[in-house]
């Protein structure tokens, strides 16, 4: 039995070891050889003393950030009424099903929806406000990353309270808790391992949002993405791709560790 | 157990299933087999109905692939693992292809119609005696405005678009070599400058342009123009054709500094798989007739002598597309930078792209 379950798990390994560990080990080897071939430091060299990357990393960070903040603050509201909603799954299918639309595409629809003649506009005429300009903007690019990445952080974010056991919350009641007590000490803390997953799952495609950059925010947003695509189609400097690449998972694994589930030592239970 | 087995043997099924219709679908469109060609070529630059003629003389299938920059197209035939009979390239990328080995050299004697290009653009440094490349369009790189949206103001060159009136109203095309050359020409330097305090002057120029620029991108600048979004671009002659055709308001201007002039020739690259096809393609597109019927569609400036008579006159006689000589003469081809250089230009474009 042992022995089967054995050879059950060699495919897994297999396709860890060709798909994830080898592509990695690839990216990093590349990230050492300069746009001759040969193996140098030159690509670490110039990242970290490139004010335009090290502008470039900061910046993505930045919106990154603030996509990530954003959509947090919108999902979980959401996904806490969602909970306390009836017919909930039926609510939920709602939310999500934007995502079954190519990303392609709900960002062409948002090229129509901010134009200059779009509807967002043709609503802030109505109203007396005027129109703004919002392709082509900083703000334009935030709304449609925001959008995009909303459902990837209200799903876990819901599974997470929808987990919590309802007795939890009576009990906390029973013992004099009122509802705002109720939701800070039992359901956010218990709700936090979503937030977590969800942060991740936002955070880290968020660096490298490359198409909506060129798209909406008209490459007057430049993210690590952008520089990425650059150096494999444009330059043909694979190794400084890598490079950056390889700095995207290093933030990554900063990313995991810092929204981790960290062990609290020394506390009594 | 026996459920897991019956919905897994259903799944496998199922899969196979689909493989087999698409393969079905596939045959019955012929997108594989011996009769089929691979056409690799720039989003929009040829008329469909051509591409139906050329199937229907011929008998062979056309599969068209489309690329959005020279750069990608090269990525792409580089890296193998396609099978693309013909491209479409620039000369600049033509000259790096010959030159890494990319190419396949024509054979002459299989190529009918040549007679019918102008001689102005035959035999020309890129390519000399044409042994690996077929002219197919040129064109210039320049400025398209809608004169109802700027009433006060002429732009005829690139300095014009420096004027603090324009802020935040330009569209810019996405290419390193045509943003950088702005800089540069505006300096009156070359286009294919590889001296450092040149590219830092142009680069120092470009940062008084920054404000001007609403974003910079490649072939949505068409759409946007005609539909007012933004009041002036800076693009390719055919696309501005294009945008004139839609919106009468637009007009093209060739800037007075000079500008870009750049030839796309047919080639055969190594990935080609029927070669036939792909001389019957460069036969059929020498055909003064198809050549007329395709510039006229795709708004770009033909090298086919013969083919202008089918033009209508207000085109040939159009000098923002027909240049004279002697404009032509203040314009400047791009030379192929080499990838040291290459990797300068690209890094002064993303510096230029993040000015705010």
């Amino acid at each position: 039995m042992l022995k089967q379950r054995k050879a059950l798990s060699v495919p897994y390994y297999l396709w860890i070891a060709l798909f994830v560990i080898a592509p990695v080990f690839l990216l990093l080897y590349q990230s050492f050889q300069n746009i001759d071939g040969s193996f140098s430091l030159a690509n670490i060299q110039t990242y970290f003393t490139s004010t335009v990357y090290l502008t470039m990393t900061l910046q993505s960070f930045l919106y990154a950030f603030v996509i990530t903040v954003v959509a947090l603050l919108i999902s979980y509201p959401a996904a806490y009424f969602l909970t306390r909603a009836k017919n909930k799954q039926l609510w939920l299918l709602v939310l999500i099903l934007p995502t079954w639309i190519n990303i392609l595409l709900k960002t062409y629809a948002f090229i129509g929806i901010l134009s200059q003649t779009g509807a967002v506009n043709q609503f802030f005429e109505f109203i007396g406000l005027g129109t703004q300009p919002l392709l082509f903007t900083r703000l334009g690019f935030i709304i449609v990353a925001t959008y995009i990445e909303i459902p990837f952080m209200l799903l876990p974010i819901f599974n997470a309270i929808d987990e919590i056991d309802d007795s939890m919350v009576f009990a906390s009641r029973d013992l004099g808790a009122n509802e705002w007590d109720t939701f800070r000490s039992v359901i956010f803390p218990m709700s936090m391992s979503g937030v977590r997953s969800g942060v991740q799952a936002v955070f880290i495609p968020s660096l490298s949002l490359f198409m909506l950059t060129r798209l909406i925010a008209g490459n007057r947003v430049v993210t690590l993405g952008t520089a990425i695509e650059q150096h494999f189609l444009v330059t043909q400097n694979w190794g400084m791709g890598s490079t950056m690449g390889i700095v995207l998972i290093i933030i990554m694994f900063v990313v995991m560790f810092l929204t981790g589930k960290r062990r609290k030592g020394g506390q009594r239970g | 157990m026996k459920k897991l087995t019956f919905i897994s043997l259903l799944v496998i099924a199922f899969t196979g299933i689909i493989y087999f219709a698409s393969q079905m679908i596939e045959r019955a469109q012929g997108t594989s087999g011996s009769d089929v060609f691979h056409l690799y070529n720039w989003g929009d630059y040829i008329d469909p109905d051509l591409l139906t003629q050329f199937e229907e003389e011929t008998g062979y299938r056309v599969v068209y692939e489309t690329f959005d920059s020279n750069e990608a197209m090269y990525t792409k035939v580089d890296q193998g693992g396609t099978s693309y009979d013909l491209t479409i390239p620039s000369e600049y990328m033509i000259e790096r292809m010959i030159d890494e080995d990319l190419l396949v050299p024509l054979d002459h004697s299989r190529i009918e119609g040549l007679n019918h290009i102008n001689d102005d653009f035959l035999d020309l440094s890129f390519d000399p005696g044409n042994q690996y490349s077929i002219p197919y369009f040129w064109g210039t790189l320049g400025i398209a405005y809608n004169e109802d949206l700027i009433s006060n103001l002429e732009l005829s060159s690139w300095e014009s678009l420096f004027d603090p009136a324009l802020e935040n109203s330009i569209l810019m095309i996405d290419g390193a070599r045509e943003v950088i050359g702005i800089g540069l020409q505006s300096n009156g330097y070359s286009l294919n400058s590889k001296n450092e305090k040149e590219l830092e002057e142009a680069a120092n120029t470009l940062v008084d342009l920054a404000p001007n620029i609403k974003a910079l991108v490649a072939d949505e600048i068409k759409m946007y123009m005609i539909q007012e979004e933004a009041a002036v671009a800076v693009t390719y002659s055919g696309e501005a054709a294009d945008m004139m055709w839609e919106n009468e308001s637009i007009v093209y201007v060739l800037p007075a500094e000079g500008s870009n002039l750049w030839f796309d020739n047919m080639v055969i690259p190594r990935t080609v798989q029927n070669e036939d096809a792909a001389y019957a393609f460069i036969n059929f597109m020498l055909d003064p007739e198809v050549a007329a019927q395709n510039a006229d569609y795709v708004g770009y400036s033909t090298p086919n002598e013969s083919a202008m008579s089918y033009l209508p006159e207000e085109t040939i006689e159009d000098e923002q597309f027909y240049p004279s000589q002697e404009m032509i003469n203040q314009l400047e081809v791009y030379e192929d930078l080499g990838p040291e250089y290459t990797g300068i230009y690209n890094e002064m474009f993303l510096e230029f792209k993040m000015i705010k």
